[in-house]
């Protein structure tokens, strides 16, 4: 039943609060739901292999296709993640203001329950359902709310996605087609039996679709126009979750599906993402505006975990579902400072900001430490989840790793660059505004901050919760 | 045969309320009537239950797909009748008239969807497009409707020739107008050449490229309202003629027509997506984009198998709905441009919401009907087992007219726009309006509801 929950309390709530007319109420409400969400993820988190994790109901038995939901432990980190993060997006911008504030948390709503069915189906055509309702809402919340330029800019991510979404479609009818069955359940996919070139094909084509959405180079060029125009709570729900639909639906679909072609087509896709991971960092140096430096830094990240997902190592996958949590975490951090700065001072630009240390000393010490897990720095979370990818990767292939390594150090400067530009420095003339951080976002941010050093000194409960979907993934590749 | 018999009587009966019944807008609650009796009885037939016992005997052949064609036809035609039916009234002078030629429509179609006599194939489709070419001129006045009107009269009567000359070629190398007894091991050249035929002559009544010419024209010169009609009720009744004729010859031609249609398909798509990006105009923009529609419709002749007749089943059901729904607000408006749409979120927020469902059931987003209609068609090619790239082909095109239809999307909720001149609506309209999309969501969400009619 968790599952159902998981997915029934939002849609319904979000449904509710397009009637919400007025904007305290329908924030409140929406605050209220996503907590209520967050209780039930934490009630499956805690769950141990209870009947309650999963649901099973006929749908369309014409087409050989069942409502099958189920939580495994990737699937809770990433319902806990969904959870977690909504909320605190929620409080963290409390204080903004939205024209149709009922439509915006009502759309935001509708997208968690697409996030958070993407994360529990068990059934292939159940998961692409979920996967173009979480684009639907993040769609209209980009092109109503965001910036300037926010039309065209959304309507190329739209359409990129949704290219790659109809690409995965006519995989899924090819992979149905090909079970013995007509089935979409996940055990029936696993045990595909394609030939090489079909295979392959067939790879590419769920891949291509992944690939858009996390964005792997050179599918990622929607990313930094769509961060920089969406409202920044709705980047925080891109950039905090929805990219994991990505890479999660790589270790749940498509290596279980192709585990041949994936080993086939890993260099290709690694050295794919190592040039994004370098080729991201090096731009992401370069840029003058906070939004954009931070949306390059996640395709570096998230190129790591590109490349990651592919070597065939039981450390380096888990290094990937542990990164996963780690980087919504820490993005999460970074944008809710972006945020702040943006709401108070009306700018995001480097050359107009320095010296904020001064004005708000809190808020620096917890911007450092979001930076220095962005950098992956021991004791931080990121370090684990970083470790063990590079570990792998650099196991795979000497080469590529060391290239890869390149990127920590970029990481470093781009970073640590940003902090020094807007928290040190002198003061700048346009800065002579004040800087008040709501209590309710420097709350968040502590709490960010809590989880940042708690899971960086003691990773274990994480990694113990998805040990069961790393070994079973290991045992059917290999 | 109800559904034969009743429409024409219906037409004729209509026809007289013309000169008996003075208030006009009688005529379409009387229309409205007779369509709900019509579906009533297209539907006892499939419960076997006939008020005409009639030996259709070499003629034609009721079976449920075809029946249930139907029902999905005067349903649509319904629900375009009870939406429109204000707007039909302001067009030309004999209002009862065009409800009459709109039931002998009707007649025709459900001669088109149960023919077993290449004769009846060619009397269907005669009597779905002679009134359709009196309605596309109704306006008098019109001179954009008059040249349409002749264009399309020319240009029809012309691809009626041809398909008169395909049948006579079929009928002098084998003696009998049967579909069935068509299904020879090999074709002779007589018979190629005349299938051939058929198969241009048919493209040109569905649009489908590179046939479609004459389908911008008068889709822009005709009145809107019957061009919501045409686009529609019309356009799938000569799908399932179309389909119903490749049934029983797919075995013999096998892989030489496989070709033809997947090149045919590709220039359809092609032509109708490409085109209607660059379009100014909302009216514009729907008629290339059913002639994009169509592209994917043809997936079903491609594939022929069972997986491909539910999904027609389904599409027309889905793309008529969603195509009259967007014309019955259509023909609301004076500006039909693109900037037309703007704001209309914030005046009329129902119906811009609804609007807004249709036409993502149009471009074939998860949870409309339109999804399942195009997923239906794609994974009837897939279970042929080849031509993967065929339907690769398709979802480009399915995802390039994403394009266009969220550009009305767009203009509707994101872009700012000054006062619009939208005629006032009914309360009903809107409620009608509502449960077409309701309609259209829930077979998004369970298509079984419709096509678990076909194996009852």
């Amino acid at each position: 039943m968790i599952p159902v929950l998981l997915i029934v309390v939002p849609i319904l709530t979000g449904f509710i609060t397009f009637f919400i007319r007025e904007e305290r109420s329908a924030k409140a409400f929406a605050l209220l739901s996503s907590v209520a969400t967050l209780a039930i993820a934490l009630m499956g988190v805690l769950m141990q292999n209870s009947k309650q994790l999963s649901f099973d109901a006929a749908w369309l038995q014409m087409l050989g296709s069942r409502f099958t939901l189920s939580l495994d432990g990737m699937g809770k980190m990433l319902t806990l993640l969904t959870a977690i993060s909504f909320p605190i997006i929620f409080a963290s911008t409390y204080n903004n203001k939205y024209k149709n504030p009922n439509a915006f948390y009502g759309l935001m709503l509708l997208s968690q329950a697409g996030l958070l069915g993407v994360f529990c189906s068990f059934d292939l055509l159940l998961f692409y359902f979920f996967w173009e309702l979480a684009l639907i809402p993040a769609y209209f919340l980009c092109s109503k709310w965001g910036g300037e330029k926010r039309i065209p800019v959304t309507f190329k991510f739209f359409i990129y996605t949704f290219a790659g979404s109809l690409l995965m479609l006519v995989g899924i009818l090819y992979v149905n087609f090909r079970t013995p069955e007509h089935s979409f359940a996940i055990s029936s996919l696993r045990n595909l039996n394609l030939g090489v070139k079909e295979e392959n094909f067939i790879f590419w084509l769920f891949f291509i679709a992944f690939a858009i959405k996390m964005p792997i180079f050179p599918f990622h060029t929607w990313q930094p126009d769509t961060y920089e125009q969406a409202p920044t709570a709705v980047t925080m729900v891109l950039s905090g979750v929805m990219v994991k639909m990505g890479v999660f639906a790589v270790i749940r679909w498509l290596l279980p599906m192709f585990p041949d072609a994936s080993y086939r087509m890993a260099d290709i896709v690694m050295i794919l993402a190592v040039i994004g991971m370098i080729y991201a960092s090096l731009i992401a140096i370069q840029q003058d505006d906070m939004k954009r430096l931070v949306a390059y830094s996640s395709i570096a990240h998230i190129g790591l975990m590109g490349a990651s997902m592919f070597t065939n190592n039981a450390g380096g996958i888990q290094g990937v579902i542990f990164q996963m949590f780690a980087h919504g975490i820490n993005v999460l951090g970074l944008w809710i400072v972006v945020d702040v700065i943006e709401q108070q001072l009306g700018t995001r630009k480097f050359s107009q900001l320095g010296g904020l240390a001064q004005k708000a000393p809190t808020l620096a010490i917890l911007f450092v430490v979001m930076a220095l897990a962005n950098v992956a720095l021991p004791l931080t979370n990121s370090f684990i989840g970083e470790f063990l990818m590079f570990n792998s990767v650099f196991g795979h292939n000497p080469w590529l790793g060391a290239a890869a390594c390149i990127s920590i150090i970029l990481a470093a400067v781009y970073t640590l660059w940003m902090v020094q530009k807007i928290f040190y420095g002198e003061v700048r003339e346009a800065e002579s505004r004040e800087l008040k951080v709501p209590v309710n976002t420097q709350l968040m941010l502590v709490i960010l901050a809590v989880m940042v050093i708690a899971f960086g000194v003691y990773p274990q409960p994480m990694i113990n919760l998805t040990s069961d979907t790393v070994s079973k993934l290991i045992a059917q590749i290999k | 045969m109800n559904t034969i018999i009743l429409s024409a009587i219906f037409g004729v009966v209509m026809m007289f309320t013309g000169i008996f019944v003075e208030n006009k807008s009688a005529y379409r609650h009387i229309a409205a009537i007779a369509l709900l009796l019509l579906l009533g009885f297209n539907i006892a037939e499939s419960g076997h239950y006939n008020i005409f016992k009639i030996d259709t005997g070499y003629f034609l052949h009721f079976e449920k797909f075809g029946l249930l064609f139907n029902s999905v036809c005067i349903f649509s035609t319904l629900i375009y009748v009870l939406l429109s039916g204000r707007d039909i009234e302001k067009v030309g002078k004999n209002v009862a008239e065009s409800f009459a030629l709109i039931f002998f429509v009707l007649c025709g179609v459900g001669i088109s969807t149960s023919y077993t006599n290449l004769l009846m194939l060619f009397l269907g489709i005669e009597i779905i497009s002679i009134p359709l070419y009196i309605l596309t001129g109704s306006e008098k006045r019109n001179l954009k409707g008059n040249e349409a009107s002749l264009k399309y009269f020319l240009m029809g009567s012309f691809s009626t020739g041809i398909m008169l000359m395909g049948i006579a070629m079929l009928y002098g190398s084998g003696g009998s107008f049967l579909v069935e007894k068509l299904s020879v091991a090999r074709l002779s050249y007589l018979e190629a050449l005349g299938m051939l035929l058929i198969f241009f002559a048919l493209s040109f009544k569905v649009s489908v490229a590179p046939f479609h010419f004459w389908t911008p024209d008068v889709y822009d010169g005709a009145p809107t309202v019957f061009t919501s009609f045409m686009a529609t009720v019309v356009k799938v009744a000569g799908f399932a003629a179309f389909i119903r004729l490749f049934e029983s010859r797919y075995g013999s031609m096998g892989g030489q027509t496989e070709h033809l249609i997947a090149l045919a398909i590709i220039l359809t798509l092609a032509f109708g997506n490409l085109t209607a990006v660059f379009q100014q105009s909302v009216k514009r923009m729907l008629a290339y984009s059913s002639i994009a529609q169509a592209g994917f419709m043809m997936f079903a002749l491609f594939a022929v198998n069972d997986t491909a007749k539910e999904g027609l089943l389904l599409y027309a059901a889905a793309y008529s709905l969603a195509t009259i729904g967007i014309f019955a607000v259509l023909a609301k408006m004076d500006d039909m441009t693109f900037e037309g749409f703007n704001g209309l979120a914030k005046s009329q927020p129902l119906i811009a919401a609804l609007v807004a469902i249709f036409l993502l059931s149009l471009a074939g987003i998860p949870l409309t009907a339109g999804f399942f209609a195009k997923y239906y068609m794609l994974s009837a090619i897939v279970k042929t087992g080849s031509y993967l790239g065929l339907v690769i082909i398709g979802v480009l095109f399915a995802a390039i007219s994403a394009y266009y239809y969220f550009k009305v999307i767009q203009a509707m909720y994101f872009k700012e726009g000054e006062e619009i001149a939208f005629a006032p609506v009914t309360l009903t309209f809107k409620y009608l309006l509502l449960g077409v999309a309701v309609v259209i969501v829930v077979l998004g969400i369970y298509p079984n509801a419709l096509l678990s009619l076909l194996y009852f």
